[in-house]
C-alpha cells in the first residue's frame, strides 16, 4: 500500500510529467486557457492513461516479452505502443459515441487530441522500463502510476489555467502577450515544482 | 489648463504603493542590521549589491519593454532587499546581482510590471539562483565576532595565523539536523549545545538564545526571529499586512514540528527548532503576506496560509534535497494563488448562490 502511495506523490509532485519530465507540453499549452477546458482534458488524458497502461502492460506481457529463440520483440515496444494507443483511443472515442454520448460529450475533442500525446507514450514505456512484466503486482503498480501522471499532468493544466485566466485580465508587454508569457510561465511553475525535489515521504 | 479626467473614485487615500513599500523596507531594517552585525560587511555588501542590480534592472526593462515604472516607489529597491535576506552571507557578489536581475525581469516585468507578476520575485530570483549555483547558494558562513578582522571582511576570506582562508562554512540548524540524520530535539540541542565545527575547525557553540537573536548559521536576514517580529508588529500595526496568511503558516508549522517533528510523536523541543531556526518568519511575514502574489479574500488568505505551512514542514521534514522550504512552499502556493481566489470569491449581492 505504500508503495503504491509513494507511487502517486512521486508522479504527482516529484516526478510531475509535465513540469519536470517535460512530457506532453502541447496540450499543456495548448489546452490551458481556461479552467473548464483544462479540467476536462485532464479527465480525458486519466481515463486514456489508464486505459493505455493496461493494454500496453498486456501487450508487453504477452507479446513482445515472449522470448523465440533468444530473441525477443522488445526493441518494437516504441513503435508498437503508438499504434496501440491510437487505435485504443480511436476505438474507445467510437465506443462512446454510440454507447455514452453524454460522456462523449464532455470529453469533446480532446479525445482524439490525445491519441498521439507523448506523456502517455512515456507513461506506458516508464511503467514497463520501472516495474517489468514479471508479476501481476507489477501490473497494479503500472495502472496507479498511470492514474497518477495523469492526476500530475491534470493539476499542471489546471494550475496553468488558473495563472493564463488571471493573466489575460492583465496589460502584459506586447512582446510577451500571449504565448511567450505561457512560455515564462510555465517555467517558473516547473522552478516552483522542483521544491519538490527529492521529496520522500514512504 | 490641463484637466486630469479619471474614473471615480476620486477620495485620496494616504496609503499609496509608495508608503506602504517604504513602509515594509523599514521594517526589514532590524533584520538587516542583526544579519549585518553577525556576518559582517560582506552581507551589507550582497544587500547593497542586490538592491542596486535591481534598480538598474527595472529601468532598463521599463525602458525596454515599455512599462510604466517609477525606482522611487520602493518595490524594485524592496524585491532586491528581500532576495538579499534570503541569500547565504558569503554569496558572491556576481551571483546576487544576476539574482536580482533575474528577479525583476523574469519575475516582475515581463507580466507588465509592478502588481501583475504572479510569483514573488524575490523568491523566483532565489529559486533560479538554487537550481544554478547549488553550491553556492548552499555554502552558510557562520557568524562572525563584531568589528573583528573577518568582521571587515568584504569577500568572505579570512586570516587565520597565516594563511588566507577563501570561505569558511558551516552547516545551518536544520541542514545540520538532516545531514547528521538527528532523530529528535532533545539530540539536537544535546550537538549544538557541545558546538558545530566550521569548515576551519573551529567550534561554534549555541544555545536557544543565540537562536532567537539570529547568532546561528543562515540566510542574511532570515535568522533573526526577534529582529523579523518586530518589522511585522509594525506591519500588523500599520494594517499592510493580516494576521490571516502569517497565523496559519506559523501555527501549522508549530503543530506538525511539535506532533510529527521527530521519531517519536510530541517532541516540543522540534517545534522550537522549526520556529526559529530556518526562514519561517522572514517567510511567513515579509514573503507570504506580498499582496500581488496571494489571494484577496480572507478565506482565500487563510487557506494559502496553511498551504504553505503544510508544505514547509512536508519539504523540510521528507525532501532529500533541501533542508528548507520556505521559499518552495510560497512560490507553489503562488502558483494556486488564481484558484483559492476563484472558488473562495464571495457571492455577489443580489445574484444567486451557483455561478457567483
Amino acid at each position: 500500500m505504500n508503495e503504491l502511495l509513494a507511487i502517486i506523490i512521486a508522479t504527482v509532485f516529484v516526478n510531475n510529467y509535465v513540469l519536470s519530465r517535460f512530457l506532453g507540453l502541447c496540450p499543456f499549452f495548448g489546452v490551458s486557457k481556461k479552467i473548464e477546458t483544462a479540467a476536462g482534458m485532464g479527465m480525458a488524458v486519466t481515463f486514456v492513461m489508464t486505459l493505455a497502461s493496461i493494454a500496453t502492460w498486456f501487450i508487453e506481457k504477452f507479446l513482445l516479452s515472449i522470448k523465440v529463440g533468444g530473441h525477443d520483440l522488445s526493441y518494437l515496444r516504441t513503435v508498437t505502443f503508438i499504434l496501440v494507443i491510437a487505435s485504443l483511443v480511436q476505438f474507445v472515442e467510437m465506443f462512446l459515441q454510440k454507447s455514452m454520448p453524454s460522456l462523449y460529450q464532455s470529453l469533446g475533442i480532446f479525445l482524439p487530441l490525445i491519441t498521439t500525446n507523448c506523456a502517455v507514450l512515456g507513461v506506458a514505456i516508464l511503467n514497463i522500463q520501472n516495474f517489468g512484466v514479471k508479476t501481476y503486482w507489477a501490473l497494479i503498480k503500472t495502472i496507479t502510476q498511470g492514474v497518477g501522471a495523469a492526476l500530475g499532468f491534470t493539476l499542471a493544466l489546471v494550475l496553468m489555467a488558473g495563472i493564463r485566466e488571471r493573466l489575460e485580465l492583465e496589460e502584459v508587454p506586447a512582446c510577451f502577450k500571449g504565448m511567450p508569457i505561457a512560455f515564462v510561465v510555465s517555467g517558473l511553475l516547473a522552478l516552483a515544482f522542483m521544491g519538490f525535489n527529492g521529496l520522500k515521504i514512504f | 489648463m490641463k484637466l486630469n479626467i479619471t474614473s471615480s473614485p476620486h477620495i485620496h487615500s494616504p496609503i499609496t504603493v509608495k508608503t506602504v513599500m517604504w513602509d515594509v523596507i523599514l521594517a526589514l531594517l532590524p533584520a538587516g542590521f542583526v544579519g549585518i552585525y553577525f556576518f559582517g560587511f560582506k552581507a551589507l555588501a550582497v544587500i547593497l549589491t542586490c538592491i542596486i542590480s535591481a534598480l538598474v534592472a527595472e529601468y532598463v526593462a521599463g525602458k525596454v519593454l515599455k512599462i510604466e515604472f517609477c525606482l522611487l516607489d520602493g518595490s524594485a529597491c524592496l524585491t532586491g532587499l528581500l532576495l538579499a535576506f534570503c541569500l547565504p552571507p558569503a554569496t558572491p557578489l556576481w551571483i546576487a546581482a544576476i539574482g536580482s536581475i533575474v528577479a525583476i525581469i523574469i519575475g516582475k516585468s515581463v507580466f507588465g510590471g509592478l502588481g501583475k507578476n504572479v510569483f514573488n520575485p524575490a523568491l523566483i530570483g532565489r529559486a533560479f539562483l538554487l537550481a544554478s549555483w547549488p553550491a553556492f547558494m548552499t555554502s552558510w558562513s557562520p557568524t562572525v565576532k563584531f568589528l573583528s578582522k573577518d568582521w571587515f571582511s568584504l569577500s568572505g576570506k579570512i586570516v587565520k595565523g597565516k594563511e588566507i582562508i577563501d570561505a569558511v562554512s558551516m552547516a545551518t540548524p536544520l541542514g545540520y539536523f538532516k545531514e547528521q540524520s538527528l532523530t529528535s530535539g532533545a539530540h539536537f540541542f544535546a550537538k549544538v549545545g557541545q558546538g558545530l565545527i566550521d569548515s576551519t575547525g573551529q567550534v561554534h557553540k549555541m544555545g536557544l538564545w543565540d537562536m532567537i537573536v539570529g547568532n546561528i548559521g543562515g540566510c542574511i536576514g532570515e535568522t533573526s526571529a526577534v529582529a523579523l517580529l518586530i518589522g511585522a508588529i509594525f506591519l500588523l500595526g500599520r494594517g499592510h499586512i493580516t494576521w490571516h496568511i502569517p497565523a496559519p503558516t506559523i501555527i501549522t508549522v508549530a503543530i506538525l514540528g511539535y506532533v510529527f517533528g521527530s521519531d517519536k510523536l510530541f517532541d516540543p523541543q522540534m517545534m522550537f527548532i522549526h520556529l526559529f531556526c530556518g526562514g519561517l518568519f522572514l517567510g511567513a511575514f515579509f514573503m507570504a503576506t506580498d499582496m500581488v502574489t496571494t489571494p484577496i479574500t480572507p478565506l482565500g488568505r487563510i487557506i494559502f496560509g496553511f498551504g504553505c505551512g503544510f508544505l514547509i514542514f512536508m519539504i523540510r521534514k521528507f525532501s532529500g534535497s533541501y533542508p528548507e522550504g520556505v521559499c518552495y512552499a510560497i512560490l507553489i502556493m503562488n502558483a494556486f494563488t488564481p484558484l483559492i481566489d476563484r472558488f473562495t470569491s464571495p457571492r455577489v449581492f443580489g445574484k444567486g448562490a451557483a455561478n457567483g
